[in-house]
């Protein structure tokens, strides 16, 4: 075992945790990530049904990697992306019907998720497919994690419950918690995105993008005088 | 007449596909620093929208739905499962022939939407319009105007994110929200501007 959790693989999969993440830094897959966050039980079927897609799908085109045509490898690509795709959702309808009606098109919208392609094209192409499948996994999490996190903040503030258990006593049942409509309705999940960002950003403030327009600081005892 | 407008105000305004569904949410970052170009990956979205929704809905309500194929006379297949493949094949193929028309016809049109269109195949925006249109069984009619309605409706919100994007830059912010977080926040609001129309109800 020791061979293959080598230092290249453990990289591929803990990097993208924080120090890279697909969503905060390299701004992938936010498209579906935050539609099904209102619930944490969606967000974790979500959550693997994406890690494992990304994970069997960069291994399959790096197996293949040496024998696609560089001029049709996005069609490939996305050929095998849709077929683990429809895998998954056939599964979920077989095994978990309640829940694939409630994610409805965002199981689909995994195809045209950015980081599965986004791995395929920069990594897979290139890498041999332990690697490919670890670097799926990683990233998987990546996303993984601000999904489970901004379903937390969702279900536990809109509703006051976590998978469907309750937290905090609302005050229709005689409880202390009012529950907060807005966090179950869609801007909520830009602005807990928006803030997760600036979080990272400054624990690690070398992940800031370049400043565009420098504002300096007005000097004291200018303005209001003329 | 009543239920294409009340279909057409939702796709644009109420379920916004940028602002409600966060669909098309990479490129709607990325590509909204600046109006004009924003606005050319608008309409490029826009048109292809329009194109591939009712292709789509064509495609799915002969071949691929329940009993389709009963007009070739084989009865009880569904091949619904294939929704998926037979969708994005049917938006590369697509756009790969608008890129082409274009090129070949309206060359000053190419020059400037061209570089969007391979970009737009990938949009998560015109997948999700052409599902959403599957899961709601939208008939013919109802799906040009739904594909007109949600183009118009992702080419509005990247507009005027690019134009309030625009603004920003000369805005004091701190350090670590500058960039990135403040442009999720500003979607934030102005998704809760757009939430406003919900009410409405032709």
């Amino acid at each position: 075992m020791s061979a293959v959790m080598n230092d290249e693989t453990k990289k591929v999969l803990v990097e993208p945790l924080v120090s890279n993440n697909p969503i905060t830094l390299q701004v992938l897959g936010i498209c579906s990530a935050l539609a099904v966050t209102s619930q944490m039980s969606t967000s974790l079927i979500m959550a693997l049904a994406l890690t494992l897609v990304t994970a069997f799908s960069s291994a399959a085109i790096s197996a293949i990697r040496n024998h696609i045509p560089s001029s049709i490898r996005i069609i490939v690509q996305m050929t095998i992306i849709a077929s683990l795709v429809i895998v998954v959702d056939q599964i979920l309808k077989a095994f978990a019907y309640d829940v694939s009606k409630q994610l409805s098109v965002f199981v689909g919208l995994i195809i045209t998720n950015c980081i599965v392609m986004g791995r395929a094209e920069g990594y897979a192409m290139k890498n041999p497919p332990l690697e490919s499948f670890m670097d799926g996994i990683g990233n998987g999490l990546g996303y993984s994690l601000i999904l489970i996190v901004v379903a937390f903040f969702r279900e536990t503030l809109g509703s006051g419950k976590l998978l469907g258990i309750e937290v905090f006593k609302l005050t229709k049942d005689g409880g202390w918690y009012d529950p907060n409509g807005l966090m179950l309705l869609p801007p909520s999940a830009f602005f807990i995105i928006g803030l997760i960002i600036w979080g990272v950003r400054v624990w690690k403030p070398e992940q800031a993008e370049k400043v565009e327009f420098k504002i300096l600081p007005i000097a004291h005892g200018e303005g209001g005088h003329h | 007449m009543e239920a294409y407008i009340s279909l057409f105000v939702k796709a644009v305004f109420i379920e916004n596909l940028a602002l409600s569904f966060f669909l098309g949410m990479c490129t709607f970052i990325a590509v909204s620093k600046k109006i004009s170009t924003a606005m050319g990956l608008g309409i490029a979205v826009m048109v292809v929208q329009a194109i591939t929704v009712p292709a789509n809905n064509i495609v799915y309500h002969a071949l691929l739905k329940e009993d389709a194929l009963s007009w070739l006379g084989i009865t009880g297949v569904d091949l619904s499962f294939l929704a998926l493949l037979s969708c994005i094949g049917m938006i590369a193929a697509l756009v790969q022939i608008l890129e082409m028309v274009l090129d070949k016809f309206f060359p000053a049109l190419y020059s400037a939407l061209g570089i969007f269109l391979p970009l737009i195949t990938v949009n998560c925006a015109i997948l999700g319009g052409s599902l959403f249109m599957i899961e709601r069984d939208y008939n013919f009619g109802e799906s040009v105007t739904y594909g007109v309605g949600s183009g118009l409706g992702w080419a509005l919100a990247i507009t005027v994110m690019a134009g309030v994007r625009e603004k920003l830059k000369y805005s004091d912010i701190p350090a670590g929200l500058q960039g990135l977080g403040i442009t999720f926040i500003t979607a934030g609001l102005m998704s809760l501007g757009f939430m406003a129309f919900s009410g409405i109800q032709l």
